[in-house]
């Protein structure tokens, strides 16, 4: 028997200082001198398979799919890709059948092999596979010139090569002819194209054996010499092949066939052969391959009998059987509904996602309970999967559409459940990636998980100018409007966004969303911009459903309360924060001050000026300025006025509390136990620097006071001013007469007689209860005399008619800063006045 | 035969060339770490500038809004743009880039500004070069080099935009191929020294830009080195295209590229473990340039030069890289404290591949 077995020594001392082959899917793999065989996927071939083809030509490139991936689970490290078939279109199918496995990750971190005999199939694959795949194949057979000009092509795509030993003759059958033409090929690739060696790789022809012809009988013998003589002379080239073609006079026997790849293999691999296409689930054991059978397979291998191939025809008549069934880990399958659609969202896997989905959906109450229930549930562990690096983006995108899969199933059922009136429309719901930024995935997601959840999705898709986003949420009347970015100027776009939406008066709630927003860049740049409706920063798509569903529903008044009420909490820590991490020097501070325009037509003379006063005011009409909103927060209950009176939680407490309140105002009023005062001054006035100086009169020669305003000294982000007070006064070199008001308030007096009775008494409650109305009518005599202020004592709004409600929205023109909260930190200016 | 020669660029290249910018980067690179710049878009966003300032003269009438298209600044606030080049000159940058990150038909698709790409590059490479022969002739002990900048587009040639659709592709390798080289060949004319095919997202696009440089040296005969960067996008340590550091680098190593490396998306401190895998695997010079940090919630970066230079101390210490340099949120005062960090330690020992037990 001649000896094929490689010498392995040899193969080391002539590949010294050579790298080993190295290819990539979106994993890499490498091939060295001494690696253990390569195995290469051949069911997604049309021309090996007929399944393969029938659902290529049937358009089924979901099962297709299924197919290459079978092959990865199953063992395959590379997979051969084959479109050659006459009634197909090989280019279009190659190109869709590759960029869809780009998107399937499970698939696509194994290197790709192109195969076909038509270049430009092979080409158009090469064009849309990111990693380094293999070309199988070229070869002499239409001579040197266009060996040589794929050769180099495939070279500066990145590819590897298989050359086949064929040449102008035609393909080689013996061994000398195999020798011949790989010699000659790899002398080309090497000399002339400057082909890497370690990336040729030969495939000497693998022919069927035990076909009763005589010129057969050496096929296997001959590849296996060539194979050893290609490793043992050319350096760093490698040796493939594809198995099946060996067993093909047994086709129908997949017993006899597994038995022959796996000797086939097992010889094959001792004389060199590194790589193969290979079914791995037609592959029997070597071991395991009963004695018999086996001894009948190598006879006709190795040609040790002349009787060979009939004795094997002879075994094969009675071992007809199915072979081995495909071995994929599906125990997984036996979990509960709810485990396996968070598997399948995982995994990405949807081939049974519509039955489990139906599952799902007939032991639920309602069609909803599966979206919110295990699939969102199957979401979340994506989310943190994602989050913590074990998932990366492709298989994400992948659990969307399976996910979106199962959704699809589930809306007729929620559609037949709304037409039965069991629901109401939940809403619509514009989304868009704000201009500058293409990224939507994440847009995309909450989409459709907002679409799950009965509501109209409007997508206005990416790189969205505000104009467009303004308009059609007003042309197509939007409920909610979601923006979308994943890049850092996304989040200057979307405070844009926001600010555009107030000038425009659209009172529609704000959804912000994507990678790089946060919670504290709403609270901080968005929400300040946009008072109109909510702005609420929204973490991901399974909130999303959550916060529209508030947004839309009963919740809404406290979720927007709760939402600007964290947010201002933010805004401050921020900037207290930023403001002790970052300061400007003062007199940098002062150069970045607010520089207005004042204009002497803007500035309406004061009908007084000087100092007036008013003792016993009546309470009653001061009691129709109250504020009621800090009045609950001072008793911790949280809430607006008067929505507080109804809210689901602290509701009832409240309505206690504002009857035992009005019940005091009343007797405080009646009884006379308060007694409002209130001054109010105006005066000439203009600004120097950081000072505003008073006038006696409007000759403005005597100075009468001066005050000292403070600076805001912090490092602002978006380059807004450093304000002072002292900005809002007309500079005295703008030549404009300016002025300014103040006033002083008390309902405070008489009120020590009353605290010290309910103290007598232990009755705290009442004590605190009539602290804290003297409070709110402190204010609201502050807001009462501020009003009389502009609409008669100066007289600048005569015109004013704003209700209590727009009064503490502050509506009105003007300010009114107290010393001592932050427009004027600074207490000491207080004295002044006095 | 000459086996030994043919893979290893160390070894091919460099003896074959015939360029003069290729022999003094050779040179440079063996000596010490070579400083690159740091970012653009970051320095230019300190100007405000409005709408009028990007449009200039040339598209006052445009009907699209164009702030924000920095690289229009190279035609109309040119003064800025050699401002800021000379800036990271004036702190020891051997090597600036120039500002066209965005300067493809694909990319001004956005703005309506397809029709200005030969311009943009030539421009932003002239008004580089212009800036660099200045310092180089103040100093020819250290000469300065241009790197023509190419982003990746907006477009990814192997990711689909559409979830519900995953075997759509907005753009093609051929297309890609062709903006590409349309940029390059007016780099080339605007007198870069060499290539930056910079923050590699998808690994198709930046094969379709090598195909680019393949098909330009073909047409031109003028041979440019490359340089390569790719970006880790996320904690999972991929390209956004999904490959993971050492299957980018085999996707890529066809083309005998000066140097490989890492730029933008992560902080120094999150860069290091694909850096290492780098420096262990390519048979190219080592290139890293990371962001000031990560954003922080406000989208800004914060991370001091002095925090950066410390950050960047392991990978020189470990002689991991060969140039230097910094990306989003970096300053001329980031690349002046990693150029004096640089200046102490000695640069990477390129991997000469002998034998297959270097190799994973």
């Amino acid at each position: 028997m001649m000896n094929f077995i490689l010498d392995k020594q040899k193969v080391d001392e002539l590949n010294a200082g050579l790298a080993p082959l190295k290819l990539s899917g979106l994993e890499p793999l490498t091939v060295r001198s001494d690696s253990n065989f390569i195995n290469i996927g051949e069911r997604t071939n049309v021309t090996g398979s007929k399944k393969f083809l029938r659902l290529i030509k049937e358009d089924k490139f979901d099962e297709a799919l299924s197919v290459a991936r079978d092959q990865v689970d199953g063992g395959a490290q590379i997979i051969d890709i084959n479109m050659d078939e006459g009634m197909l279109n090989g280019v279009e199918s190659m190109v869709h059948f590759l960029n869809l496995i780009q998107a399937e990750p499970d698939i696509a971190r194994v290197p790709i092999m192109i195969d076909s005999s038509k270049w430009e199939i092979i080409e158009a694959g090469l064009k849309v596979v990111q990693g380094k795949c293999i070309v199988n194949s070229i070869s002499l057979k239409a001579g040197e010139a266009d060996f040589l000009e794929q050769a180099r092509k495939v070279k500066r795509y990145g590819a590897a090569v298989i050359v086949m030993a064929f040449d102008e003759e035609g393909q080689a059958d013996s061994y000398e002819r195999r020798i011949e033409i790989c010699e000659r090929s790899y002398r080309l690739l090497v000399d002339q194209v400057g082909f890497q060696p370690q990336d040729i790789i030969f495939d000497p022809n693998i022919f069927p054996v035990a076909t009763g012809m005589d010129e057969h009988k050496l096929n296997a013998i001959n590849f296996f010499r060539a194979a050893k003589w290609i490793r043992e002379n050319l350096p760093g080239a490698h040796v493939s092949g594809g198995v099946s073609n060996v067993s093909f006079s047994f086709r129908g026997n997949d017993l006899v066939r597994e038995a022959i790849h796996s000797a086939f293999l097992y010889h094959g691999i001792r004389a060199g052969m590194d790589m193969g296409i290979v079914n791995p689930a037609m592959l029997e054991v070597y071991d395991d391959i009963e004695k018999g059978l086996l001894e009948r397979v190598e006879d006709v291998l190795l040609n040790r009998r002349d009787d060979a191939t009939e004795r094997l025809l002879e075994y094969a008549e009675t071992v007809k059987g199915d072979g081995k069934k495909k071995v994929v880990d599906l125990a997984w399958r036996n979990a509960p509904v709810e485990s396996r659609l968070a598997h399948a969202l995982v995994h990405g896997i949807d081939e049974w996602i519509v039955a489990d989905t139906e599952e799902a959906r007939s032991q639920s109450a309602r069609p909803l309970d599966v979206i919110e229930g295990p699939l969102m549930a199957g979401m979340n562990v994506v989310g943190d999967l994602f989050g913590s690096g074990k998932m990366f983006l492709p298989q994400v995108v992948k659990s969307a559409r399976v996910m979106k899969k199962s959704v699809a199933y589930l809306e007729p059922y929620i559609d037949a459940e709304k037409m039965s009136g069991d629901r109401q429309s939940a809403g619509k719901v514009l989304l868009a990636t704000v201009k500058g930024d293409v990224h939507d995935i994440g847009k995309n997601i909450v989409g459709v998980v907002l679409a799950c959840n009965g509501y109209e999705i409007i997508d206005l898709g990416v790189m969205v100018a505000p104009e467009v986003i303004l308009k059609a949420a007003i042309d197509q009347k939007a409920d909610i409007i979601g923006l979308s970015g994943l890049i850092t100027p996304s989040l200057d776009e979307m405070v844009y966004v926001a600010k555009e939406m107030e000038r425009h008066n659209i009172a529609i709630p704000l959804m912000i969303g994507g990678a790089t927003t946060s919670k504290v860049h709403t609270a901080v740049k968005i929400e300040p911009q946009f008072a109109k409706a909510e702005v609420i920063h929204v973490l991901d798509a399974s909130r999303a459903v959550t916060v529209a569903g508030s947004l839309l529903g009963n919740d809404r008044q406290r979720l927007g309360d709760a939402t600007r009420k964290e947010y201002a909490t933010m805004r401050s820590h921020y900037e207290n924060k930023r403001s002790q991490k970052q300061m400007l020097t003062y007199a940098n501070a002062k150069a970045n001050r607010l520089k207005l325009h004042f204009d002497q037509g803007q500035v309406i003379k004061p009908s007084f000026i000087g100092v007036k006063q008013f003792q016993q005011i009546d309470l009653t009409e001061v009691a129709e300025y109250i504020d009621w909103t800090p009045f609950f927060r001072t008793w911790e209950l949280h809430g607006k006025y008067p929505a507080i009176l109804s809210d689901a939680v602290v509701g009832i407490e409240a309505t206690k509390l504002f009857a035992d309140a009005k019940s005091m105002l009343d007797k405080i009023i009646s009884e006379q136990w308060l007694e409002a005062r209130a001054s109010i001054g105006i005066w000439p006035a203009n600004a120097i620097e950081d000072d505003i100086i008073l006038y006696s009169d409007d000759t403005r020669k005597t100075e009468l006071d001066r005050f000292h305003m403070l600076r805001q000294q912090a490092k602002f982000v978006a380059s807004a001013p450093n304000l002072s007070l002292a900005d809002f006064i007309a500079p005295i070199d703008s030549g404009v007469a300016d002025y300014m008001g103040g006033f002083a308030v008390t309902t405070g007096i008489g009120i020590e007689e009353h605290i010290q009775r309910f103290e007598a008494d232990h009755d705290d409650y009442s004590s605190i209860m009539l602290k804290a109305l003297a409070d709110r009518l402190a204010e609201a005599l502050a807001e009462m005399m501020h009003k009389r202020v502009r609409t008669e004592i100066w007289g600048y709004a005569s015109a004013e008619a704003l209700d209590n409600v727009q009064l503490i929205a502050e509506k009105y023109r003007g300010i009114r800063p107290a010393p001592g909260y932050p427009a004027c930190p600074d207490h000491t200016e207080k004295n002044n006045f006095v | 035969m000459s086996l030994n020669n043919s893979y290893s660029f160390q070894q091919s290249w460099f003896f074959d060339s015939n360029s003069m910018h290729k022999t003094d980067l050779q040179a440079l690179l063996n000596k010490r770490i070579l400083i690159l710049d740091g970012a653009m878009g970051t320095m230019i966003q300190q100007y405000a500038l409005d709408e009028d300032d990007f449009r200039g003269e040339r598209l006052k009438n445009h009907h699209k809004s164009v702030r924000g298209n920095n690289d229009l600044l190279s035609l109309s606030k040119p003064d800025i743009i050699k401002t800021i080049h000379a800036a990271y000159f004036e702190v020891g940058a051997d090597i600036i880039e120039t500002n066209t990150f965005s300067s493809t038909t694909i990319a001004q698709a956005d703005y309506s500004c397809e029709h200005l790409v030969y311009d943009l590059n030539y421009e932003s490479a002239r008004l580089a070069k212009e800036v660099a022969e200045k310092f180089t002739s103040l100093n020819p002990e250290k000469p300065r080099f241009v790197a023509g900048s190419i982003g990746p587009t907006n477009k990814t040639a192997s990711i689909s935009p559409d979830v519900n659709d995953p075997g759509f592709r907005a753009i093609t390798f051929d297309e890609l191929k062709q903006a590409f080289k349309e940029q390059m060949q007016a780099l080339q004319d605007g007198g870069v020294d060499l290539f930056l095919i910079e923050t590699v997202i998808d690994t198709l696009n930046a094969k379709a830009a090598l195909m680019a440089a393949f098909e330009l040296r073909d047409e031109t005969g003028v041979d440019l080195p490359v340089m390569l960067s790719g970006t880790i996008t996320d904690a999972s340590g991929r390209t956004l295209s999904g490959q993971t550091t050492e299957a980018f680098l085999i996707s890529l190593s066809h083309f005998p590229l000066l140097s490989v490396g890492i730029n933008c998306a992560l902080g120094a401190k999150n860069m290091l473990p694909y850096v290492k895998e780098l420096s262990r695997k390519a048979p190219f010079y080592i290139s890293v340039y990371p962001n000031a940090g990560l954003p922080n919630e406000m989208g800004e970066y914060d991370e001091t030069p002095r925090m950066m230079a410390d950050q960047l101390q392991e990978f020189l210490d470990d002689g991991l890289v060969n140039i230097v340099g910094g990306c989003c949120g970096t300053t001329p005062e980031h690349i002046k404290a990693i150029a004096e960090a640089a200046s102490r330690v000695a640069p990477r020992k390129p991997i000469v591949v002998q034998t297959s037990e270097l190799i994973g």
